[in-house]
């Protein structure tokens, strides 16, 4: 008889057997939790599952905010578009919207983005990324015939937040009240930009934090229904935060806002449920589903524990979630669908509420409308062929999940702690700390790019010959209906009243010099007026001082 | 290493775009290399960019681009010429289109570098450029040197 090795239990005797097998090395995720082979009821205690997981649609609210989720209501299906005119975007969102996008989200051109009208920039440089929407005009052609009152628009929107401005008054002009408007600002989250994404950084820290507590109160007044802030974990995401320091960092950024409103007098029940978040979705899966769990937690818990919030539509954690184009390769650009749908799925899993997939040549450009189609039908296939959304929350009560939820959830914390005895998030960016942790992350994560250690397909493993791999051409814009852009810009300030511009803009210089005035209110009189966007942005910039970020050189 | 003086970077981005993740990584990639590294903000117009090149002596501008700014570069080539240092190498990284990359070949950039592009080609590359601009003739025997020195 060949004497065995005696084991006491199935346990001792898996683990015999895998370190005979196993390769050994160790698995770490990207926030640097290094993950078990295996994980068992001994890395979860069920006992707490009351506490700690529950059920949908009550706190802790680890499973989903809506006692339903999918089973009640299909989460937004959003699509960006911008490209080219006015006329250009009301095609592309009509078409959208009849191939199963349920929501309008406009993406204005970079040069927009930066709060200039076309007149004030490059004209090599006009119309090639976004749509190009400088005056009310402009935005009544863009959303000609999409009923206000019954779309949920996404505004991509930074301060001072002009296109929103051009919405109320497009709204008033057709006798659609504002208190029916749905949709969201987003790009609303200026500390976001000013740590990691400078193109929509257009007014300075202290200028960008007076234009959103104005317009947040605005809102809170006139528009009850339209989300005023998007705080956005997106582009620190984008520029390298690991998925569990985004997740802190975002949070951080909202308490800081939360504390912002209540300064102004704002009763924490009577806003704080119009915050919503937008998140990155990382291909790393189980990680992201663990994120917004963990983040949904957390959230519910903070706004109770610091601001003492007691509505349960307050603590909802409800977030947009958009595929993440770091993960998409130039290289073999149709395998990024494939990338996209697994992204779609963690994004679905994590109970996300709105959702953006990415077209595969996003890494490439603003997707053309082939692309943006097949984008849009992934989520169809998704929501509808797969299955996915047949039982809520259903990674929840996985040890693993549970596990990992619990320890993305702390190392969150430990950011917001650290950013806390910084004394809050406006100061930990001012000061630098956030955007060198974000581009240390970065560091990391490229060094295990370039050693091998972290595939990525197409790229550092499984390439193709050159010849094989070229990207389709970009599609331009038409000179014929860009140089009409500027016709109708042209003619549109040479038919206003010259005399009311200047009072628009004067009162709106007045305003901005005065802290208890709502400098909101002023924007939309200025347009109302006349004022085009970028002379809105380019008179806030010299009242409340330019965006610049900050060097690190 | 006397004879070597460091090479000299300035990376920076014009146009509108400010999406910094690419530059940052590539800057801090030089320095571990041993170059120097001039990092400037976003939005930088082209007679900036050509006036710290002249100031700051540079052998290399690296220019970060993302959806189209990359259109202004061959003025900034053309602006270049005239009025900056002579022997400066141009490369440009980020999102180009494939088929604009000759555009910007043709106004005299020595490089494009995609996403996906791996650091170190780019320091071997950066390297052999600027031994070969600074001593043609013995530009071989100099690259192997610095091979050497940094291996």
């Amino acid at each position: 008889m060949i004497d065995e090795p005696k084991c006491a239990t199935k346990q001792e005797a898996w683990e015999l057997e895998f370190a005979a097998s196993a390769s050994g090395k160790k698995r770490v995720n990207r926030s640097g939790i290094e993950l078990k082979p295996i994980y068992t009821p001994d890395d979860w205690d069920a006992s707490r599952f009351d506490a700690n997981v529950g059920y949908p649609g009550q706190e802790p609210y680890a499973r989903g905010i809506y006692p339903a989720m999918y089973l009640g209501q299909d989460w937004s299906r959003r699509m960006l578009i911008g490209f080219g005119t006015p006329e250009d975007f009301n095609r592309r969102q009509r078409e959208m919207l009849a191939s199963g996008t349920t929501a309008v989200n406009f993406i204005p051109c970079n040069s927009v983005f930066r709060g200039y009208d076309i007149d004030e920039v490059d004209p090599l440089l006009v119309g090639t990324c976004g749509t190009a929407v400088n005056t009310l005009d402009d935005m009544r052609i863009a959303l000609d015939g999409i009923d206000l009152g019954n779309a949920s628009i996404g505004m991509n929107d930074p301060s001072p937040f002009t296109l929103f401005a051009f919405v109320l008054l497009l709204a008033e002009e057709r006798g659609t009240p504002w208190a029916a408007l749905r949709g969201t600002s987003n790009q609303s989250d200026y500390i976001s930009h000013f740590v990691a994404n400078h193109m929509f950084y257009r007014l300075s820290l202290d200028g960008a934090r007076r234009v959103l507590r104005d317009h947040i109160l605005f809102v809170n007044r006139h528009a009850p229904r339209w989300n005023p802030l998007s705080i956005v974990g997106q582009h620190m995401q984008q520029a390298g935060a690991t998925p569990a320091q985004a997740l802190g960092f975002t949070l951080s950024s909202a308490l800081y806002y939360v504390d912002q409103c209540c300064q102004a007098g704002l009763p924490i029940d009577d806003f704080v449920y119009r915050f919503t978040f937008f998140f990155d979705v990382s291909i790393s899966l189980f990680e992201e589903v663990a994120k917004f769990r963990a983040g949904r937690r957390l959230w519910s818990r903070l706004l109770k524990e610091r601001f003492g919030a007691r509505n349960p539509r307050s603590l909802r954690f409800k977030f947009h979630a958009q595929t993440s184009g770091v993960d998409l390769t130039r290289q073999q650009p149709l395998n990024n669908i494939a990338r996209v749908a697994l992204q779609g799925m963690a994004a679905i899993l994590g109970g996300m509420q709105s959702l953006h997939t990415d077209a595969y040549d996003e890494a490439l450009a603003t997707p053309s409308e082939e692309t943006a189609r097949i984008a849009i039908m992934t989520q169809n296939i998704l929501a509808e062929e797969t299955g996915l959304t047949d039982v809520i929350d259903p990674l929840g009560g996985a040890w693993y999940i549970e596990s990992l939820t619990d320890e993305m959830e702390d190392k969150a914390l430990e950011v917001i702690h650290r950013v806390d005895a910084l004394g809050g998030m406006f100061e930990a960016v001012r000061s630098g700390y956030v955007q060198r942790v974000i581009g240390e992350s970065a560091r990391q994560f490229q060094a295990r790019v370039e050693s091998g250690e972290q595939t990525v397909v197409g790229v550092n493993k499984y390439r193709l010959p050159d010849h094989l791999d070229r990207a389709k051409p970009i599609p331009r814009p038409d000179p014929e209906a860009v140089n009409r852009q500027y016709d109708r810009l042209r003619r549109y300030k040479s038919n206003r009243s010259q005399s009311a511009l200047e009072r628009g803009l004067d009162d709106l210089s007045r305003t901005a010099e005065d802290p208890a005035a709502n400098v909101y209110s002023a924007v939309i009189d200025a347009i109302r007026r006349g004022a085009t966007h970028g002379e809105v942005v380019g008179r806030l910039r010299r009242d409340l001082g330019f965006g610049q970020p900050l060097h690190v050189p | 290493m006397s004879q070597n003086p460091p090479i000299r970077v300035l990376l920076t981005k014009i146009g509108l775009d400010g999406h910094d993740r690419g530059y940052r990584l590539v800057a801090a990639a030089l320095r571990d290399a041993g170059m120097e590294v001039i990092l400037t903000g976003p939005w930088m117009s082209a007679a900036a960019v050509v006036n710290i090149a002249v100031q700051e002596d540079v052998d290399v501008i690296g220019i970060s681009s993302l959806s189209f700014d990359h259109l202004l570069i061959p003025g900034l080539m053309a602006r270049l010429k005239s009025d900056g240092p002579e022997n400066v190498i141009v490369i440009v990284g980020g999102i180009v289109p494939d088929e604009d990359v000759p555009l910007l070949i043709d106004a005299g950039v020595a490089a494009v570098f995609p996403p996906g592009s791996s650091l170190k080609d780019l320091v071997v590359f950066l390297r052999e450029k600027v031994s070969a601009d600074r001593n043609p003739d013995v530009a071989g025997a100099e690259i192997a040197a610095e091979e050497a020195i940094h291996d």
